[in-house]
């Protein structure tokens, strides 16, 4: 039986970027595959270049040397366009303080990355209530993000990540702002959706969150330190 | 998409957003004032010459029209040869004195002695017109101003006197004058009194002297175009070497010359506030787009294109452009009147005479290009924003 290929393929990749006068390197030579349908979380110290990762692997960033590829393609032979059009396409995105647009309602937070897509009014408006509907959120799409809790923003933000189904799902600390009882129901989201067929890698520095993915690769100092599956 | 989102995010601030928006108004209304009052002059003083469609004004050798006290001899002649020329449509002769009012609360009034049937100095706004008739009274038009003075009314008579003699109290001779109607009075000062009688009567209370003079005549070109009424205004000079022709071009060329100043002035105030809205919009939009740079950075992160987010902030501007341009130009037009109602009060300008004229063509220019301005405003805020590094933003948001 042949091996399943990677969805994400990180050869030796370093990223090194200027702060101030000094340069510091954040990622350093991390080799990492990822197949479709793993759950994976990255964990490790504050500063240990772990979101530098996750933005490589999301084609945010290009490494300074080695190499990143997403489904096939090498990110750093992307030019910022085709780049943007591939995360658009294939990449889905969860952040720590959820980024929502303030002045538009849920649903229509969900609906942005499908008008960036040209998706039509009505179709987008139809899946981004089926979305809100699949993250528990379905009596909530005309509220505005400062009339959800901390959970419900971030349930808003995943099914905008999902909107425009896409084959990773990147989450940068998406428990960091949630209380220890909404973490875990936030994970339990995520399950669902790995079960569901998303392939899914987020970053905490929580050892009990990281504990929650199938596996856990652990960075120090830019260098992944152990590679492990929960069983 | 875009455009709610433009919309949301300047909700987002409403005190902001009005105020920048009150900004713009102010500017867009000031440099609409400017504009109306850089052109509004010239296409006023066309308009006042223009008004009865005489192109040509006829005065002594050398003078402008009433510009002197020196009046034309032989008007009769010279106006039969004018009417008797094909290319002339009408000639409306014009003698102006002063005439002593008897037993009134004012002792005299600027008189007009015109032919009613050609005349293109006034416009009756109640009442009737003059006729010539041969009666013994007099039919006369009478300005607003000299029916206040005298505290007269429409239908009521009055005596006019020529060669009033103060210390004797006697007057060489006088006329009665019904006052059949008011006139609105073109090229008079407001608060001039005015009386037109007809031009014979005039001309006979004035005596012998001014049996056959004119101050000035108006003359119609069949011809509308501009080479054809320069072609007549030549043929005038030429046959008629006493007299001096002038066409409302030339006239309006003279007065731009002597407006240029004027309009320099209004054109550098107009720049002035097509500078402030420029630099209005292009402060809002960078405090934004400053305050949103994670918020962009997460748009690019989840597919937003640069040209996206460059849209995106320049909608922002073109909004706010947009909703201050529409209040500046109901701000500018009252404004405007405001203006136009103090500097019409100076002494000495005719009566239909007004400063700011309202062109829509050039109204919708200058606001078109305040548009413009307000885009390209944003146009700035709008790159930087769109050029930030994603993950560099993603990290600084991070760690702020």
């Amino acid at each position: 039986m042949q091996p399943a290929l990677p969805l994400i393929r990180c050869q030796d990749a370093v990223r090194t970027y200027p702060m101030g006068d000094a340069a510091v390197t954040a990622v350093r030579g991390v080799t990492l595959d990822i197949v479709r349908g793993e759950y994976v979380a990255l964990t490790g110290p504050s500063g240990c270049g772990k979101s530098t990762l996750l933005h490589l692997l999301g084609a945010v960033d290009i490494p300074s040397s080695g190499l990143v590829s997403v489904n096939g393609r090498e990110t750093s032979a992307m030019r910022d366009r085709e780049a943007t059009e591939f995360r658009l396409r294939h990449i889905g995105f969860v952040f720590q303080r959820f980024y929502l647009m303030p002045t538009l309602t849920a649903a229509e937070n969900v609906e942005l990355p499908m008008a960036e897509a040209g998706v039509a009014r009505r179709v987008r408006r139809a899946r981004a209530l089926e979305l809100l509907g699949y993250v528990g959120l379905g009596d909530r799409s005309s509220h505005r993000p400062t009339q959800l809790s901390g959970g419900e923003q971030q349930r808003v933000a995943i099914a905008r990540a999902l909107a425009n189904a896409p084959s990773l799902l990147l989450a940068d600390e998406p428990t960091g702002e949630l209380d220890a009882e909404t973490g875990v129901t936030l994970l339990e989201l995520f399950a669902r959706l790995n079960r569901d067929g998303t392939t899914l890698v987020f970053v905490t520095h929580d050892a009990v969150v990281a504990s929650a993915a199938q596996r856990v690769v652990r960075l120090r100092d830019g260098r992944v330190v152990s590679d492990e599956r929960n069983r | 998409m875009r455009l709610t989102l433009a919309t949301a995010t300047l909700k987002r601030h409403p005190a902001r957003t009005l105020l920048a928006i009150l900004g713009i108004a102010v500017a867009a209304a000031l440099l609409l004032d400017m504009v109306m009052l850089a052109t509004g002059m010239s296409e006023s003083f066309r308009s006042l010459l223009l008004t009865r469609g005489y192109q040509l004004r006829i005065a002594p050798k050398g003078t402008l029209p009433f510009d002197s006290e020196a009046t034309i001899d032989g008007a009769t002649a010279i106006v039969s040869a004018l009417r008797a020329s094909p290319d002339i449509k009408a000639v409306s002769p014009i003698l102006g004195a002063t005439l002593s009012i008897l037993a009134a609360p004012i002792p005299s009034s600027f008189a007009l002695g015109l032919e009613p049937v050609v005349q293109g100095d006034y416009q009756i706004v109640h009442g009737l017109d003059m006729r010539e008739t041969g009666d013994v009274v007099l039919d006369g038009v009478a300005s607003r101003t000299l029916l206040d003075r005298l505290g007269a009314h429409i239908g009521d008579t009055i005596t006019i006197a020529s060669g009033l003699d103060a210390q004797l109290r006697t007057s060489a001779r006088s006329r009665r004058v019904v006052l059949r109607g008011e006139g609105r009075f073109f090229y008079v000062p407001d608060e001039t009194p005015v009386l037109a009688i007809p031009l014979t009567a005039l001309r006979t209370m004035l005596g012998e002297r001014y049996r056959d003079r004119m101050s000035l005549a108006m003359a119609e070109s069949r011809a509308s175009d501009s080479a054809s009424v320069e072609g007549v205004r030549t043929w005038i000079e030429r046959t008629q070497p006493r007299i001096t022709a002038i066409s409302t071009e030339t006239a309006i060329r003279q007065v731009e010359e002597r407006l240029s100043y004027f309009r320099q002035l209004a054109f550098v105030l107009g720049a002035i506030s097509l500078g402030i809205g420029f630099l209005l919009v292009s402060t809002l939009v960078t405090l934004s787009v400053n305050e949103r740079r994670g918020e962009i950075a997460v748009l690019r992160a989840i597919g937003t294109q640069t040209r996206g987010v460059l849209l995106q902030v320049m909608l922002e501007g073109a909004m706010l452009t947009s909703a201050g341009v529409i209040l500046g130009l109901g701000l500018g037009v009252v404004s405007a009147q405001w203006l136009n109602g103090i500097l019409r009060d100076f002494p000495g300008l005719p009566a239909s005479f007004d400063f700011f004229v309202w062109s829509a063509k050039a109204a919708w220019r200058s606001l078109a290009l305040l548009l413009v301005s307000g885009a390209l405003a944003g146009l700035l805020p709008a790159w930087r924003a769109a050029s930030i590094p994603v993950a560099r933003a993603l990290r600084d948001e991070a760690i702020g």
